[in-house]
């Protein structure tokens, strides 16, 4: 059971990204985006991490993507114009790709002492994920909090009006 | 229990609450047309059926036999997608509230809650964020100014207070000890009223937050500018007739129902009996199964009655105000409600 939920929502998973890749329209490549990261949220459950999935939702597909829709739409982003394709690409470059992913994908496989996932009824209740990520991961967990507070200083830094301009306070005060 | 048997009792669990969800739809737009209207000094509608109650059958029939447009530059997929996505997770958030009382019905299988998950509070979070998709994708797809800028303004909206909201429930959460809803209500259990989360668990702060933000999250005024009809004629749904519009009405007027489950369940104490004890407890397993239904569908009728009093009442946002409101005030003061409640709970 757990198998077969696993290989659709895999599916999924594999078939959204593709789209993501393939479409013209840029809406149609954020909606196969919230697909993959619905998709994720599923195979979370199936290893048991609830939290993990709820948080995935709530974060991923219901604030962040709603955010890149948000962007899709207000620029009114039209269809991108298809190239011709490079030669470059074709040669040199998916090769490279394939062969970069072979590499990746036999050190993984080969790696020793790593844990094991198991798709399991078993369910990593809330109270054991904040155990573990408040002692063992708190390093790592504060260190994140002071990144995501640089980005947001970095956007409100980008999105400010420039109050030291004589011309933007002249188009303001309109004299 | 047989998976047959589990999945049959499922399923029959699955079309009750579905029907009970569609009918108390229909009958809160009746109740906030009656409500709005004696609030404005006149009766609501009357005339179908005795005091009005057959009005939202009729209703219903009009949306069915109303001619369906299409206007010819929207954007197909999205544009038919959209009123399925807002009623659909209308109805998938129904499915993890618990209504009444636990361990009743056959077997293992708990009679008054389709799905006891144990991040329940979570999966009606998500649910509710996803459920904002809904609204942007019927805008854009529209092809029209005015639905895009309505679209626009409501998924700001949303994300913004879906903070606030999220936040103020941390307090409950941290009250309980878990996210599984029946095990918050069970907590406030103990004395009646007084040890409900408004009151005796501290959290009218976290309340009035989520009050608020579960006004702004159904779009609903104050904060209904995404459907400024003086505005935006119609904001995101102006595009939309006869039953997808229907669709979306449900949708919101859902969203309203299930808010307020939500708060009956965290600060209220969701099934529980308001004076405890002191009446004496009974033996008759009716008695058990039907008094906390009672209670429940009392205590979200309030919530609604609340929500159409603020509706008739208070003017609209302005939009700079309502960000403003959400990022300024309410997420600081859920913030300072996280702390507040986490020491007490510490000290105490």
């Amino acid at each position: 059971m757990h198998l077969i939920l696993f290989l659709v929502f895999a599916g999924f998973c594999l078939g959204g990204a593709i789209n993501l890749l393939i479409q013209s329209h840029p809406i149609n490549s954020a909606l196969s985006l919230i697909v993959v990261m619905v998709s994720l949220a599923v195979l979370y459950l199936l290893l048991g991490a609830e939290f993990l999935a709820a948080a995935q939702v709530i974060v991923y597909a219901g604030a962040i993507m709603v955010l890149f829709t948000f962007v899709v739409m207000l620029l009114n982003a039209g269809r991108e114009a298809r190239t011709l394709g490079s030669r470059a690409a074709r040669s040199i470059g998916f090769p490279a790709v394939v062969a970069i992913l072979v590499v990746i994908a036999t050190v993984i496989l080969h790696a020793q002492g790593l844990g094991v996932a198991r798709l399991s009824d078993g369910i990593t209740s809330t109270e054991e994920l904040s155990t573990v990520l408040f002692t063992k991961l708190l390093l790592p967990f504060e260190v994140t909090s002071v990144l995501i507070l640089i980005a947001i200083l970095g956007a409100v830094a980008l999105a400010r009006h420039d109050d030291t301009d004589p011309r933007a306070n002249e188009e303001r005060t309109g004299k | 229990m047989t998976i047959l048997q589990f999945f049959l009792w499922s399923v029959l669990k699955v079309a009750v609450v579905t029907v009970v969800m569609l009918l108390g739809i229909a009958y809160t737009v009746l109740l906030e047309r009656k409500l709005v209207g004696r609030i404005q000094n006149r009766w609501g509608p009357t005339r179908v059926g005795p005091f009005g109650l057959l009005q939202p059958l009729v209703d219903g029939a009009k949306s069915f036999l109303k001619e369906d447009i299409i206007p010819t530059g929207v954007y197909r997929p999205l544009y038919l997608l959209a009123p399925i996505l807002a009623l659909g997770c209308t109805l998938i958030s129904i499915g993890v509230v618990p209504f009444g009382a636990p361990n009743i019905g056959p077997g293992p299988l708990d009679l008054f809650e389709i799905a006891n998950v144990n991040v329940g509070l979570l999966v009606i979070l998500g649910v509710t964020s996803i459920g904002v998709y809904g609204i942007a994708l019927a805008g854009w797809s529209s092809n029209n100014k005015y639905s895009l800028l309505g679209a626009l303004r409501s998924s700001a909206q949303l994300v913004s207070y879906e903070l606030a909201l999220g936040l103020s429930l941390v307090g409950v959460v941290l009250r309980a000890g878990s996210l599984n809803l029946r095990v918050i209500v069970e907590q406030q259990a103990t004395n009646g009223m007084l040890s409900w989360n408004l009151f005796g668990g501290m959290q009218f702060v976290a309340f009035f937050i989520y009050l608020m933000a579960a006004y702004a999250e159904t779009n609903r005024s104050p904060f209904d500018l995404p459907e400024a009809e003086s505005e935006l004629t119609g904001g995101y749904h102006t595009e939309y007739s006869s039953m997808k519009f229907a669709m979306f009405f449900m949708a919101e007027y859902g969203n309203m129902i299930t808010v307020g489950c939500v708060a009956t369940l965290l600060f209220l104490g969701g099934w529980t009996n308001p004076f405890g004890n002191s009446f004496g407890t009974s033996n008759n397993i009716l008695v058990h199964a039907l008094f906390p239904l009672f209670w429940f569908v009392l205590k979200v009728f309030s919530f609604l009655f609340l929500y159409v009093w603020v509706r008739g009442t208070l003017p609209r946002f302005r939009y700079d105000q309502l960000m403003n409101y959400g990022w300024c005030w309410l997420m600081p003061l859920a913030i300072l409600n996280i702390v507040a409640t986490s020491l007490w709970l510490a000290y105490r």
